[in-house]
């Protein structure tokens, strides 16, 4: 089991590191097969785990990573990280092999499924792990690698524009959710998801329990693209189609959802939890549906019903944490029922959405274009498109023979079942819920209709430059859209096999404290009988059918100025004012002029030590430590004093040097007195050597000018210069007064003894620290290179030097 | 003794700052070396000045002075004889490819 786990989790990495290196010998799109290996392998071996798990067993394994900070690699399995385990493999194996003949040979392959293969392990490494801060990392990995794929075409403005977009708004819910994160390692002490759980009384307890909530909901309606986050995914549709099937519609934007549902036991029961990923769920779901049907770009259509149907699987979320907040068991059972449809929703949405987006590629790919106004009476031209275009709009909009039917009654249920919740104080809420979900679902309904009846029936439309002919596209990139159909067909006939053997793990993991109830696991029926959801879905049928007939007879209240409202030019104008204010802020220091930037080197290091001198209000001077000053050393200090402040005021080079020269060997024959001989040597001959090479480069040079200048900025250097000065000073007299700890100097002397080295200093060099004089070679070796590079080396004459263009 | 070279590391300090701000690259190499001197002055009083005999053992001494600033003052000079020789080197070269004086110029001195 460890094994299957951590290789769910490594081989995407391991594999995405070996694409650049296996496409070379194996070229072009047959670097395809390679990849589909990685995700069908590991769904296998993720399938085989099924059985165990539908009897109750999870899969906890850890590992130390930081311990002292309560950081494990642990990984976790349950029903959960099952569902969303097999998804990512599952659609993964069948969008690979759909990508294998989307791309065309010329694009940068090897990048793409590097960058897929990235996001598999990615996504894989979110749902398997149970610390936190692991799933956190994961987390913005998946981000991205997301920013990646939507950037794949990046010769395209649309493109960056999209992938920085979604980067942007993922990793500041990102940001959030760590916070959260840390708010409850806070309260609790640990990262671990499982231990978390046990501990919700604590949590709820805490004054940072609606913080944290916030947090992590922030964190996962960003992701999810719930309202006012969803702008980021129709600006994702830049990406190649088979990232958009994968990413943004099947696994990615399912995280959101991964994490509310891994989450519901610690915070649901609280009345704010439910108020808002359900509110913001229904939310989502109206606008998205509402939006959708305005679109012409069929890819843009698909974004915005991915969004509302995000959000409907978040609304019931929403519904089933109020099982945690209830007593009754027929209350209990009618709110898990509503969790039951959203994980049951997840898996529909996954294969009739994927179908969608596969065929909406093919289209493209076959004619190149994806407006729907240019689309139209495909269906006798491309029949096998055409049948799963209509298998998939048809689940969507809750028809049957069809899972999303199924989905869609339970979700109405769901959404009546508030009507006994008189719990959380709200009666005439209650009534609300049902009918903006179903008027929800009319749009759902009619933007299903513009999918299947403008796409491929009705007349042809007039050529467009760059069209090519239609005709059914190859069989090869049928078979996975047929597979997703067929599967939108046979779960609809076989919904309990689905029900007991992954779904009811799942609700395990979601309601670990109710294992014992019965009914937890519902089963599912396509007949309930003559009962309100029935009606409802005949109500959304017949509205739709009519509101779909007379569509552009209203599509003009599209023009209303509140429906054009859009949070998009909100982010633009946002971003534009920030990158506006970073420039002027950034303008007003980084002046291009190195002095500058010296004298804020050297403003921080007075402010810096400064204000730690005046915190330290310790200012004893302790001079009775001193060596007494005999007069020949007196005297070379004055020389040394006097000489420095001259060179500020040399008139010529030379005199400067030559000043640079007294001090250099002034220093030396202080390392005289102060008994250093090793020093003055060295300095001696440093010095001569030195002052040659400075007498050497004035011969190339010209003489120097007097420095001009304005009188402003010399103030500043001499006001910066003098407090340099009287910091270091202060603070080495400081340093002198106090003695924390002994000198280890001692050591050096005993231990010369023994080695045998006489002279001290030289025994530091060569033995105990070698190695740091080794460097110190090493070094003297670079700047040598570099001198003689700076010398010798010179351009070639005809060599295009490409910064100069 | 410590006290009057600290001042004279105060003076040295605050040459070189200046010098390092300055707009001629000559003038700044020299800030750079003027300021390494003040640091190895500064490193050697900190270990305490002429507190005994020279750092070679021999028989008879009873202290010796502080070997370890010593050492670490030895490395220094080095490095930076290295950094003032690759400056001057680089400055010239500046000169040879610009023909401008080898000055630092920001956006604002054209």
């Amino acid at each position: 089991m460890l094994i299957t786990i951590l290789l769910a989790i490594f081989i995407p990495f391991i594999a995405a590191c070996l694409v650049p290196l296996i496409h070379t010998f194996l070229t072009g799109r047959r670097i395809g097969w390679f990849v589909i290996a990685v995700p069908l392998i590991l769904f296998i071996l993720l399938f085989r785990l099924v059985p165990s798990l539908s009897d109750g067993t999870t899969y906890l394994y850890t590992f130390p990573w930081i311990p002292s900070a309560g950081v494990y690699f642990s990984t976790h399995v349950d029903g959960l990280s099952m569902i969303f385990a097999l998804l990512i493999t599952g659609i993964g194996s069948l969008v690979v092999l759909y990508s294998i003949y989307y791309l065309s040979e010329r694009e940068a392959i090897g990048r793409f499924y590097t960058y897929l293969l990235l996001f598999m392990g990615a996504m894989l490494g979110v749902v398997l792990s149970d610390n936190l801060i692991v799933l956190y990392v994961f987390w913005e990995l998946t981000s991205i690698s997301s920013f990646l794929l939507i950037a794949f075409w990046y010769h395209r403005k649309q493109s960056r524009y999209g992938a920085k977009k979604s980067m942007l708004i993922t990793v500041t819910g990102g940001i959030f959710m760590l916070a959260g994160f840390l708010m409850l390692y806070k309260i609790t002490g640990t990262f671990s998801l499982q231990e978390l759980i046990g501990m919700r009384e604590i949590i709820a307890a805490d004054s940072l329990f609606i913080p944290a909530l916030l947090c992590v909901l922030l964190g996962a309606f960003t992701k999810s693209a719930q309202f006012p986050f969803h702008i980021w995914l129709p600006d994702a549709m830049e990406a190649p189609t088979p990232v958009s099937a994968y990413l943004h519609s099947a696994t990615m934007v399912k995280a959101g959802i991964y994490l509310v549902a891994r989450f519901t036991p610690v915070f649901a029961g609280h009345a704010s939890w439910f108020y808002i990923v359900s509110c913001v769920g229904l939310l989502t779901m109206l606008w998205g549906s509402v939006n959708a049907v305005k679109q012409t770009d069929l890819k843009a259509l698909l974004a915005f019903s991915t969004i509302s149907q995000l959000g409907m699987i978040m609304s019931m979320l929403g519904i089933g944490s109020l099982a945690f907040a209830s007593s009754e068991s027929t209350h209990i059972a009618l709110y898990t029922a509503a969790t039951f449809a959203a994980l049951f929703h997840l898996i529909n949405h996954s294969t009739f959405k994927g179908s969608l987006f596969m065929v909406v590629g093919i289209l493209d790919h076959q004619l190149g274009t994806r407006n729907i106004n240019r689309l139209g009476g495909l269906a006798t031209i491309m029949p096998i498109t055409f049948t799963i275009a209509l298998i998939g709009s048809f689940s969507m909009a809750g028809l049957p023979p069809f899972n999303g039917f199924l989905s869609k009654e339970l979700f109405f249920e769901a959404m009546l079942s508030l009507r006994d919740a008189n719990l959380l104080t709200m009666n005439s809420l209650a009534l609300l819920f049902p009918i903006v979900a179903w008027i929800g679902s009319i749009f759902t309904f009619i933007y299903c209709m513009v999918i299947v009846f403008q796409s491929f029936m009705g007349r042809v439309p007039a050529p467009f430059p760059g069209q090519r002919p239609a005709h059914e596209a190859p069989i090869q990139m049928l078979i996975a859209p047929i597979v997703l159909g067929s599967l939108v067909l046979l779960i609809f006939f076989f919904p309990n096999t689905l029900g007991t053997y992954i779904l009811g793990p799942a609700m395990l993991a979601v309601y670990p404290h109710l294992e014992q109830m019965e009914g937890l696991v519902p089963e599912i029926y396509a007949w309930h009988g003559w009962k309100l959801p029935i009606f409802m879905t005949l109500g959304v049928v017949i509205a739709g059918i009519l509101m779909y007939r007379f569509l552009r007879y209203w599509k003009g209240v599209y023009r209303l100025g509140i429906l054009q409202f859009t949070l998009d030019r909100f982010y633009n104008t946002f971003l534009m004012w920030t990158e506006r204010m970073a420039s002027v802020i950034t303008k007003s220091y980084m002046t291009g002029s190195v002095r500058d930037y010296v004298a804020y080197i050297m403003l921080f290091f007075l402010a810096f030590i400064g204000i730690g001198l005046i915190g330290f209000q310790q200012f004893i001077f302790d001079f009775s430590n001193d060596a007494p000053v005999g007069s020949n050393e007196s005297l070379i200090i004055f020389v040394m004093m006097c000489s420095s402040i001259a060179i500020l005021f040399a008139k010529s080079r030379i005199t400067a040097i030559i000043l640079n020269g007294v001090l250099g060997y002034s220093i030396a024959i202080l390392f005289v007195v102060f008994r250093a001989p090793d020093l003055a040597l060295t300095q001696i001959i440093v010095e001569t050597v030195t002052t040659v090479l400075f007498l050497l480069c004035f011969y190339y040079l010209p003489e120097w000018r007097s420095e001009r200048q304005s009188a402003s900025v010399r103030v500043r250097n001499g006001i910066l210069a003098v407090a340099s000065g009287v910091v270091v000073t202060v603070v080495a007299l400081l340093v002198q007064g106090h003695s924390f700890y002994p000198s280890i100097s001692t050591y050096y002397e005993t231990t010369s003894r023994v080695l045998g080295g006489l002279n001290v200093v030289n025994t530091i060099l060569g033995d105990f620290r070698a190695f740091d004089t080794m460097l110190e070679v090493l070094v003297l070796f670079i700047a040598g290179l570099g001198v003689y590079s700076l010398v010798k080396l010179r351009r070639k004459k005809g060599v295009d030097q490409p910064e100069e263009k | 003794m410590e006290t009057l070279i600290t001042l004279l590391v105060g003076v040295l300090v605050a040459v070189g700052v200046y010098l390092l701000l300055a707009k001629e690259m000559l003038r700044i190499i020299l800030g750079t070396a003027i300021l390494s001197h003040a640091i190895h002055l500064l490193i050697l009083t900190m270990g305490g000045l002429k507190k005994g005999d020279v750092p070679l053992l021999q028989e008879g001494a009873a202290q010796y002075t502080d070997a370890l600033p010593q050492a670490l003052i030895l490395t220094a000079i080095v490095i930076s004889f290295g950094v003032t020789a690759f400056l001057l080197v680089l400055s010239y070269r500046v000169y040879q490819e610009s023909g401008r004086g080898p000055g630092l110029r920001g956006p604002r001195d054209e």
